[in-house]
């Protein structure tokens, strides 16, 4: 019986397969905020925002606590109105029509809202109910929900009796329940444990795939392993943008790690062309660092031969994501001084 | 969508279990309240009945049991009040509606209508017991008719007013605590006034239910009621996207 339904959902749902095709020609965009602007009494929280979202992406919003990625969502989702700016969503502008384009949105808060006292079935319905879906549609939407999020075993629960990540899946499930073209979640994975997080991952992956996901994270690990797209946010100003592959090798430190089973001494090592900088690690190991646009590594390797160093291991070294968002923001803190 | 809000509303309220204990206390206050005016009523029948004009079991039983009800709930409403708009601020469920495809409008008439259809439920049982009385002797069904509706408009302006109470903070407590305070502060203002045309009469949703009390359906007094209601809904629904505006 229950097959049935997930099947008739599928097939009845042919939003659920299209976006896959059309991507590969030209996705269509699904939000863009342009120029958003914030302040909460004197204080201006966010300057100028635009965004871009386009089906099937999942962009980051990376910033440090307090950077205004939260407030950012809030004004997405219309939750909190811009003093500044416009939002479209799908093409509906949020401030004329909110109603229309709420109803291609879904969203999870930094707390999940959530109704405790009702069991996650009543009030997987009623948030499927609530953004429109028929009441015909509604136990297919909430078995197909149920069973991506995993909540399966635990849908006649009552939600208060549930721990913090079956919580979380909880929040993220009336999200994506109706199917909305535009998903938002502020830190989806704050406060889980490892296979919940790795599991969370999986299904925002699988989300982006047909849909358009916007999570903020202070988590790089996230952005590298979910993001197509990175939005550093810092002190309410967008202050880099950039696929998240590109973000990696944003300022990247040129060098690599060789461990050499017969080591010259170091100095010969650092008067190869090229070379900047040696540090050695162990007897065997070194770091060894060049000029960007000087590879001294096939140098290297064919001294290694002469001298007979026995090359054993060369490894390019690689920035960290970490690495990589410090410099960002602390290369825009030098460049606009203190906060204003 | 309005009734899907109202039903969830419901839904929240029967799953907690303080309801029930308030429903079976207060169930058990009119019962007794009832068998007491109606024990008053059957010991003085004998002198009532040399009267010329004798006052009927309707207005000397139903009556005080209605004003007895309506001044309950103007102590009991705020209770019920308070977790509607605040506790969904406390638990940050508002972003759910707020982020949902809804007006303002929706939420706040659909948060009204749930509690105020389960108020209902609680006020049904009282002319039900009273009609208890048909077995025995003949009711007088305009005096019922005229409370039940007087008790119903006045139960959703308190509903309104405490709605809107809420509203306005984060904590349920506080939210019901102010709502107590205007709702007795109105009633005290009304009977402490002792000018029979002082505006303190005018103001207080308890003096206006009196002429209810008495079988008597003024169109003043629903006018009253409904303004009343529709301010204070209004005023919801305003409150309610100021949270948009001020966060």
């Amino acid at each position: 019986m229950k097959r049935t339904h997930i099947l008739g959902y599928i097939q009845l749902n042919p939003q659920l397969q299209l976006p896959l095709t059309l991507s590969n020609t030209s996705p269509e965009i699904t939000l863009s905020a342009r120029n958003l602007s914030r302040r909460f009494g004197s204080l201006q929280v966010i300057h100028d925002v635009t965004l871009e979202l386009r089906r099937g992406e999942v962009l980051g919003l990376l910033g440090h606590n307090g950077a205004g990625k939260s407030t950012t969502l809030q004004m997405l989702t219309g939750c909190l109105l811009p003093d500044s700016g416009e939002i479209e969503i799908c093409g509906i502008d949020l401030r004329q029509h909110p109603t229309l384009a709420k109803a291609h949105l879904g969203y999870l808060p930094e707390t999940p809202p959530l109704y405790r006292e009702l069991c996650v079935d009543d009030y997987l319905t009623f948030a499927a109910r609530l953004r429109g879906v028929k009441l015909a549609d509604a136990p297919a939407a909430l078995t197909q929900t149920l069973q991506r999020c995993g909540l399966d075993s635990v849908k006649k629960k009552i939600i208060s009796t549930l721990s913090k990540g079956y919580q979380q899946r909880v929040g993220i499930a009336q999200a994506i329940i109706h199917n909305p073209a535009v998903i938002v979640l502020d830190e989806p994975t704050v406060g889980l444990d490892p296979t919940q997080i790795r599991d969370i991952r999986t299904l925002i992956r699988e989300l982006g795939n047909a849909h358009s996901v916007i999570l903020s994270t202070h988590l790089l690990t996230e952005v590298e392993s979910v993001c197509d797209r990175v939005e550093i946010m810092q002190h309410g100003r967008l202050i880099y943008g950039d696929s998240s592959v590109r973000m990696q090798h944003y300022g990247q430190i040129s060098g690599f790690i060789i461990s050499l089973r017969h080591p010259p001494a170091l100095n010969e090592l650092e008067a190869i062309h090229g070379v900047t900088r040696v540090e050695q690690l162990s007897t065997e190991q070194f770091r060894v660092f060049h000029t960007p646009d000087d590879n001294s590594g096939s140098l290297l390797l064919s001294m290694a031969a002469q001298h007979g160093w026995q090359l054993e291991q060369l490894t390019p070294l690689h920035a960290t994501l970490e690495d990589v968002f410090v410099k960002i923001t602390g290369d825009e803190t030098a460049k606009t001084g203190a906060p204003k | 969508m309005i009734r899907l809000i109202a039903l969830r509303e419901l839904r929240s309220l029967y799953a907690m279990p303080s309801t029930w204990f308030v429903l079976a206390v207060l169930q058990f206050i009119f019962a007794w309240f009832f068998l007491a005016r109606l024990e008053a009523f059957l010991e003085i029948q004998p002198q009532l009945a040399q009267l010329a004009n004798p006052p009927g079991v309707t207005l000397t039983v139903a009556a005080p049991l209605f004003y007895t009800a309506a001044l309950l709930l103007m102590m009991l409403v705020p209770m019920f009040t308070m977790r509607l708009i605040a506790e969904e601020r406390r638990n940050q469920t508002l972003a759910l509606l707020l982020s949902a495809p809804l007006s303002g409008r929706h939420i706040v008439l659909g948060k009204f209508f749930g509690l105020l259809g389960f108020l209902l439920m609680l006020i049904v049982s009282l002319p039900l017991m009273l009609y208890t009385l048909a077995l025995g002797t003949s009711l007088d069904h305009g005096l019922l008719l005229a409370n039940c509706i007087g008790l119903l408009l006045l139960t959703a302006s308190y509903v309104a007013l405490g709605m809107y109470i809420s509203a306005l903070t984060t904590q349920p407590i506080i939210a019901a605590i102010g709502a107590l305070a205007v709702l007795v502060g109105l009633w005290l203002a009304d009977i402490g006034a002792s000018a029979a045309d002082s505006p303190w009469h005018l103001l207080s949703p308890l003096h206006h239910f009196q002429s209810f009390n008495a079988g008597l359906l003024d169109s003043a007094d629903v006018a009253f009621f409904v303004l009343f209601t529709t301010f204070f809904l209004l005023l919801t629904m305003k409150r309610l996207h100021n949270n948009r505006v001020y966060g």
